[in-house]
């Protein structure tokens, strides 16, 4: 994931004092920060201020992360937990989206895409595009296994799940990711699904 | 290989052909499992063509992009970190002895309890032989002195939950530790 000093090292620079360290670990997962929050947050402005506060609150409890896990691990649980709290504050709904009518709208209504506009764009734009049409669970879920580098036992501790029950919402959120493509992208998918 | 394992492979529905193709791309597959899946994908074309699609996918996944914060993001986080200073660790300002205080406090008002209920039995006329039923009647222990009071019941029943949720954790912990060792 990353090259230079370790996280550990960087984080035991910033406890001894040197806050300016700090800005190395933010480099550093801004963009994994920012993804996840976004896949909760579909407002890009809050999704911003909600991943500034992820950050400020990791740095006020530094001093709790033992070492026990990655940092990484830690920091995701942190995501996890505070969007959470950012979208009942704000009373969005955050029930499973297992219902089909409010899977569709929450498509319609904030992915921002649509077949026409990613008509010409590569296939991994439009992954992109379905992953952002999934419902929160199913998309944090995909983001923390293929590019926050978590497996599956991470991901159960940073959801606070069993590893089993893991396992079977990432295949259920990939087989909705395909079913996804398969009705917004037809066209597009075609060469992957024959 | 086993020609009943492959048939039964086979035969087994779209979906389950796919969670098992998911394990097996993800490297979770155990080594049996493996390599029917490894000799399925060579006999069968069904099997070919879905973990190409699925195979296609999960790359396709991996080369997904990040989206990026705006380019102030870091120095706003800098910014905002200077109004903070860094918490001392939850460990240095829990004190154990008051974890213990409490814990202690719970488990003699338990026991307490206990020793005034066994009180109440008539032992001298529980070991002159029999069925100890006869003579140690459950029923006639008398804690209504404690138990028509709606406080002492709301006490109970805090006590039983907490109880309930303490063996719960160590009951997972215990799970996790004997799943991790598997």
């Amino acid at each position: 994931m990353s090259t230079g000093p370790s996280d550990i090292e960087i984080i035991s620079r910033v406890l001894k004092g040197e806050h300016q360290a700090y800005a190395d670990i933010v480099n550093r997962y801004q963009n994994y920060v920012f993804t996840l929050t976004s896949r909760f947050i579909k407002s890009r402005e809050d999704a911003e201020e909600v991943a500034q506060d992820i950050f400020v609150k990791a740095y006020r409890s530094l001093a709790d992360f033992r070492g026990a896990s990655k940092f990484s691990t830690w920091l995701y649980t942190i995501v996890n937990t505070t969007c959470i709290t950012f979208l009942r504050k704000k009373k969005l709904d955050v029930q499973s989206l297992d219902n089909e009518k409010v899977f569709e709208s929450v498509a319609n209504h904030d992915s921002g895409f649509n077949a026409n506009q990613v008509e010409q764009k590569s296939k991994v734009n439009m992954v992109n595009a379905s992953i952002s049409m999934l419902n929160h669970d199913d998309s944090e879920i995909l983001t923390l296994f293929y590019k926050a580098e978590q497996s599956l036992e991470e991901i159960a501790q940073i959801l606070g799940l069993e590893t089993n029950t893991v396992k079977v919402r990432l295949h259920r959120a990939r087989q909705r990711l395909k079913e996804k493509m398969e009705t917004s992208f037809s066209e597009e998918v075609k060469d992957i699904y024959r | 290989m086993n020609n009943d394992i492959s048939t039964s492979s086979l035969n087994t529905g779209d979906g389950d052909i796919e969670a098992r193709l998911w394990e097996y791309i993800d490297g979770l597959s155990s080594g049996p499992e493996k390599t029917v899946i490894e000799q399925l994908l060579q006999t069968s074309r069904e099997w070919k063509e879905k973990y190409s699609e699925l195979l296609e996918v999960h790359q396709l996944m991996f080369s997904s992009e990040l989206e990026a914060p705006s380019m102030r993001f870091t120095k706003n986080v800098m910014e905002e970190i200077t109004k903070y200073q860094i918490s001392p660790a939850a460990k240095t300002y829990i004190d154990k002895r008051v974890i213990w205080g409490i814990a202690i406090f719970f488990f003699t008002m338990i026991a307490g309890l206990l020793v005034y209920g066994f009180g109440q039995i008539n032992w001298a006329s529980s070991t002159t032989g029999g069925n100890i039923d006869k003579y140690v009647d459950l029923d006639k222990i008398d804690y209504s002195k404690f138990f028509n009071n709606t406080y002492m019941t709301v006490f109970m029943m805090m006590n039983a939950i907490l109880g309930l949720m303490l063996l719960d954790r160590y009951l997972a912990n215990k799970r996790k530790k004997y799943s991790k060792e598997a």
